[in-house]
C-alpha cells in the first residue's frame, strides 16, 4: 500500500514561458498531480509553452515553509538521487527578478539541510535540481521576498528551441501572413498531430503550418487559391528582396528542416469548391483562413457575364476571375468540409478573426458533427483579436451533404446566413474603421493641447 | 502530383456525377527516393480506392505487379507494402493533366502541382 502510494503521490511542477498569456493560466508555475514521469516527459516532448518540468520535492510561501515541506518529503523518494555515488548541481531560477550571482550562491547554501551525499558537478551532473522563486507578475512592483518558492528535480525541458530554430525570419520561403513558429507548433499540438498522420491545410499559403506538422512526423498536403504562392513565384515578402528566388516554395521549406519526405502534395484550388472524394481522409485539418485584411478573401466565380470566343473556349492565358468570399461562408464551408473529410476523432484547428466589441461565445461557428474543444484568444488590437478554435469530429455526417439545416448545429436556424457570425463579414470594414477612429481621436487631442 | 493524392481527388465540374477517378495524362513522370515507412503505408491503405490506384499506376507504366485486389494480411507483408509505398509516394507526375471522366474538362499539372481551379462560368 505504502509503495504504490509513493508512486502515485509524486507531484510535478511545470515552469511555463511568459508569452501567449491568453493561452494559459495566470501563473508561470503549475503544479500537477496524478501523472507519471513518462506522462510529463511526453508532454515536454511536444510543448512549446513549457520551459521545464520538475519532480516537485517541496514548496512554500517562504523559505521556512519550503524547508518544512522538504524535510517532510520522503527520504526513500530522494535517495536514488542523493546517494554517495551521485553527482548533482543546483540551479536557482527567479521569475520577475534578477539576482546577483552572490545571492544565488547564498540561496543554494541555505539548502544545506538537504541530505545530498553525492558530489557537485557543474559541467556534467547526473541530476539537476532547481530552486524556483516566484516574485509575482508585476515588473514595476518586485517584492523583496518571493511570493512562493519551489524545489524540485529537473526532468525535461520543453521544445521552445523550435521557436528559434524554425523562426520565419530564417525560413527560405515566406509570405505576408506566414504563421510564426511558436503558434504553428501550438496549433499542431491542439490538433494532436502525431507520427504517420495525414494532415491537410486548405489555405496553405507558404506552408508554415505544414512545416510544424511535419516536424512531429505527419505527412502533409495543402491547397491555396493563389497560383503564385503555391508555385513560389511573384513578389518577395522580404524587405530587401524584390522577387522570389527559384528555390522558394513549400517543398523547399520542408527540405530546410529535413522533413521533405513528409511532403505529399500542394495544389492550386479553391477551398469553397473542394476537390476531394467523399471519404474521411485526413487525421487533422489545420489552417489560418484569410481575414480580408492582409490577404484578400476570394473564390472563383464572377457576377459579370464573361465574354468567350464563339466556340465557347477561353484564351490560354485566362486567369479565373474571383469574387469576394464572405468570411462567414469561409467558416461554414470549413466546418462542413471538416465534418466530411476528417476521420472520427480527428481535429480541426483554425483562427477565427473577431471584432471584440461585438464578440459573444454564440458566434463561434458550430456543426453537429464537430465538438468544440477549445477557444483561445490572441489580442491583435483594442478592437480586434483572433481566436484559435479547436474542434473534434465526433460523428459522421448523414448522407445528404446538401442539407445545411441538419448539419449546422444552430437549432431553428436552417440558413447559415442567420448565424451570428454573419456580422463578421463586415470584419474588414470594422477593422479599418476602428483604425480611422483612433487616429482621428489622436489628431483631435493634439489640437486640444495646442501642439 | 503523387498517386496518393490522385486517389483522393475527384472532378468537381458542375453537374458531373461520375467524376472519379480523374484520368491522368502525363507528359513527364519522375520516380523519387522516399524513405519507406511501413506504418504510414498501412494507415493509408484502408483509405484508398484500390482499383483506382492500380489503374493509375498501370497507366503511368509503374504498376510493378501491384495486384488487382488488395492482399489479405498486408500489414506483415513487407514486399507488398514496399510496392504500395513506391506507387503512392515515389511516382510523381510532373507535367500533364488530370481529365474529368465525364465532362472531359482538363486540369493542368505543372511542376508537379495540379491546378484545380474552375473558370467562373463552370462554378
Amino acid at each position: 500500500m505504502a509503495s504504490s502510494c509513493s508512486r502515485t503521490c509524486l507531484q510535478y511542477l511545470l515552469h511555463l514561458a511568459h508569452d501567449n498569456l491568453d493561452f494559459r493560466l495566470p501563473s508561470p508555475f503549475w503544479c500537477l498531480n496524478s501523472l507519471t514521469e513518462e506522462d510529463v516527459r511526453s508532454v515536454m516532448a511536444r510543448s512549446v509553452c513549457a520551459k521545464s518540468a520538475f519532480e516537485l520535492w517541496g514548496r512554500g510561501r517562504t523559505h521556512s515553509e519550503l524547508r518544512t515541506s522538504l524535510l517532510n518529503y520522503s527520504p526513500e523518494k530522494m535517495s536514488p538521487y542523493v546517494h554517495k555515488e551521485s553527482t548533482y548541481r543546483i540551479n536557482v531560477y527567479t521569475f520577475n527578478k534578477t539576482l546577483l550571482f552572490a545571492d544565488r550562491i547564498k540561496k543554494i547554501d541555505a539548502l544545506e539541510y538537504l541530505p545530498f551525499e553525492g558530489t557537485v558537478s557543474l559541467k556534467s551532473p547526473q541530476h539537476i535540481f532547481c530552486l524556483l522563486e516566484d516574485y509575482g507578475t508585476d515588473p514595476n512592483n518586485i517584492p523583496e521576498h518571493p511570493n512562493y518558492v519551489y524545489f524540485g528535480r529537473w526532468i525535461a525541458d520543453g521544445q521552445r528551441e523550435l521557436i528559434r530554430s524554425h523562426s520565419v525570419k530564417s525560413r527560405h520561403f515566406i509570405g505576408n501572413t506566414s504563421m510564426d513558429a511558436g503558434l504553428s507548433f501550438i496549433m499542431t499540438n491542439h490538433a494532436k498531430v502525431k507520427e504517420n498522420d495525414l494532415v491537410f491545410d486548405p489555405f496553405v499559403g507558404t506552408g508554415s503550418l505544414l512545416v510544424a506538422c511535419s516536424h512531429f512526423g505527419a505527412y502533409v498536403c495543402g491547397t491555396d487559391i493563389d497560383y503564385n504562392t503555391i508555385h513560389g513565384k511573384g513578389r518577395s515578402s522580404r524587405k530587401n528582396q524584390k522577387w522570389r528566388g527559384p528555390d522558394e516554395n513549400i517543398r523547399a521549406n520542408l527540405r530546410q528542416y529535413g522533413t521533405q519526405k513528409m511532403y505529399v502534395d500542394v495544389m492550386v484550388s479553391d477551398a469553397s469548391k473542394p476537390v476531394w472524394r467523399n471519404a474521411a481522409l485526413f487525421d487533422a485539418i489545420i489552417t489560418d483562413p484569410p481575414y480580408g485584411i492582409r490577404e484578400s478573401t476570394r473564390k472563383t466565380g464572377s457576377h459579370k457575364d464573361i465574354a468567350k470566343a464563339p466556340d465557347g473556349s477561353y484564351a490560354d492565358s485566362h486567369v479565373p476571375v474571383s469574387q469576394a468570399y464572405n468570411l462567414s461562408d469561409i467558416f461554414a464551408d470549413l466546418l462542413h468540409f471538416s465534418a466530411q473529410h476528417l476521420v472520427v476523432g480527428g481535429r480541426l484547428v483554425y483562427w477565427l478573426p473577431v471584432y471584440r466589441p461585438e464578440y459573444c461565445e454564440e458566434m463561434i461557428p458550430h456543426h453537429a458533427c464537430l465538438q468544440l474543444v477549445s477557444n483561445c484568444e490572441q489580442t491583435l488590437s483594442s478592437h480586434t483579436s483572433r481566436r484559435l478554435i479547436t474542434m473534434e469530429k465526433i460523428k459522421e455526417p448523414k448522407e445528404n451533404r446538401a442539407s445545411y439545416s441538419e448539419l449546422d448545429g444552430l437549432a431553428g436556424a436552417p440558413d447559415p446566413r442567420c448565424s451570428p457570425y454573419h456580422g463578421h463579414n463586415a470584419f474588414r470594414e470594422k477593422y479599418f474603421s476602428g483604425l480611422n477612429k483612433r487616429s482621428s481621436k489622436e489628431d483631435t487631442r493634439a489640437d486640444v493641447d495646442g501642439k | 502530383m503523387k498517386l496518393l493524392t490522385h486517389n483522393m481527388l475527384t472532378s468537381h465540374v458542375k453537374g458531373v456525377t461520375k467524376g472519379y477517378p480523374l484520368l491522368i495524362k502525363a507528359t513527364e513522370v519522375k520516380v523519387n527516393d522516399v524513405d519507406f515507412n511501413p506504418q504510414f503505408v498501412c494507415r493509408m491503405i484502408p483509405k484508398l480506392e484500390w482499383s483506382a490506384l492500380v489503374e493509375a499506376a498501370d497507366l503511368l507504366g509503374h504498376r510493378q505487379d501491384l495486384p488487382s485486389e488488395l492482399v489479405p494480411d498486408y500489414e506483415k507483408n513487407e514486399d507488398f507494402l514496399k510496392k504500395v509505398h513506391r506507387a503512392l509516394l515515389e511516382v510523381e507526375v510532373i507535367e500533364g493533366c488530370l481529365q474529368c471522366p465525364e465532362s472531359g474538362r482538363e486540369f493542368p499539372i505543372s511542376r508537379g502541382i495540379p491546378n484545380m481551379l474552375l473558370n467562373e462560368d463552370e462554378v
